[in-house]
């Protein structure tokens, strides 16, 4: 079976997100009110070649944490077929 | 007999060059060494050079810790060979997994390309061997992804052992700590942003790198 996968990578909680800050600091000049929380990620689709979901879970997560994402600064979610599968959570980053 | 370094060449490294002559300039023999090669054996010392690996595509060092000399670079250094980062070798190590932390984008989004003051921090590195605590160096850096980052547990356990180097006397790049250079538990494995070998001759403006790169060689000698 052929699974479509996507892989979200953002950068961790306390991690500083220059490209975010500074698209939410030009909003308003561009009449954009009420919004916040900007960040900036990435995002990966590719199709996984599986005997089941779970077989194509398991090699989508593993790429998404050995490759896709630096998990020094980097969380990464897998989605199949909409739904997420795997979610990697990282310990707090220094100063 | 000179030190004979490996300088990695990926597709995409651009300070290859400018190491070599730096090295030989102080005696060693250098040779470009393609990121095909799975094996660094008869070498003393491995320099992974400035640039762009693999075009920096992905992460800057994602991809380039997929080429076979690197894994043949870990084992170099797992068996306490002198191995330098500079800039993007830089942020291959870390990738590799062979330092710890991770080179984030600069703090205002600024490619920066110009001399910076370096305050030696410590000597335990085979790259800082041959410099004294507290010396001031003039040193260039030339990233875009200079932001030195880790958490607080793996800070911690550098300033614990002694394992910061380099710090930057005015942060160019919002690196945590001020931090320019790393090394491993050993001192065998360092890395750093700023540019040794483009500080190697008086036309360069400055021969503060000579110190650094000397050290090296003598711990690539010993190595032997």
């Amino acid at each position: 079976m052929r699974y479509d996968v996507l892989v979200e990578v953002r950068l961790r909680p306390g991690i500083a997100d220059p490209q975010g800050a500074t698209i939410e600091r030009a909003l308003p000049a561009l009449g954009f009110v009420g919004i916040a929380d900007v960040s900036v990620g990435k995002a990966f689709r590719f199709a996984v070649e599986a005997a089941s979901e779970a077989e194509a879970a398991s090699s989508a997560s593993l790429l998404a944490e050995r490759l896709l994402a630096n998990p020094v600064i980097e969380n990464s979610t897998v989605t199949l077929g909409g739904v997420v599968v795997a979610a990697a959570a990282q310990p707090v980053p220094a100063g | 007999m000179t030190a004979r370094i490996a300088v990695v060449v990926y597709p995409g490294s651009n300070c290859e060059h400018d190491a070599v002559e730096a090295l030989t300039g102080l005696g060693a023999t250098a040779q470009l060494v393609w990121h095909q090669t799975a094996d660094l054996v008869g070498y003393d010392g491995v320099v992974v050079p400035g640039g762009f690996a693999h075009g920096d595509y992905l992460r800057p060092g994602a991809i380039a810790r997929f080429s076979p000399v690197t894994a043949a670079v870990s084992e170099f250094a797992r068996s306490g060979g002198p191995v330098i980062g500079i800039c993007n070798g830089f942020q291959i190590l870390t990738e590799a997994g062979l330092l710890p932390g991770a080179l984030q984008k600069n703090r205002g989004l600024t490619f920066l390309c110009r001399p910076v003051g370096l305050r030696v921090e410590s000597t335990r590195s085979v790259l800082t061997s041959a410099a004294t605590v507290g010396e001031l160096l003039r040193i260039p850096i030339n990233h875009f992804e200079g932001n030195f980052t880790c958490d607080v547990a793996t800070l911690d356990q550098l300033r614990g052992e002694d394992r910061i180097v380099l710090r930057y006397v005015d942060n160019p790049n919002g690196s945590v700590d001020d931090i320019a250079g790393i090394c491993n538990e050993a001192g065998n494995v360092v890395g750093l942003m700023p540019h040794p070998e483009r500080a190697s001759d008086p036309l360069l403006g400055s021969t503060d790198g000579l110190v650094l790169l000397r050290g090296f060689l003598d711990g690539a000698a010993l190595a032997r």
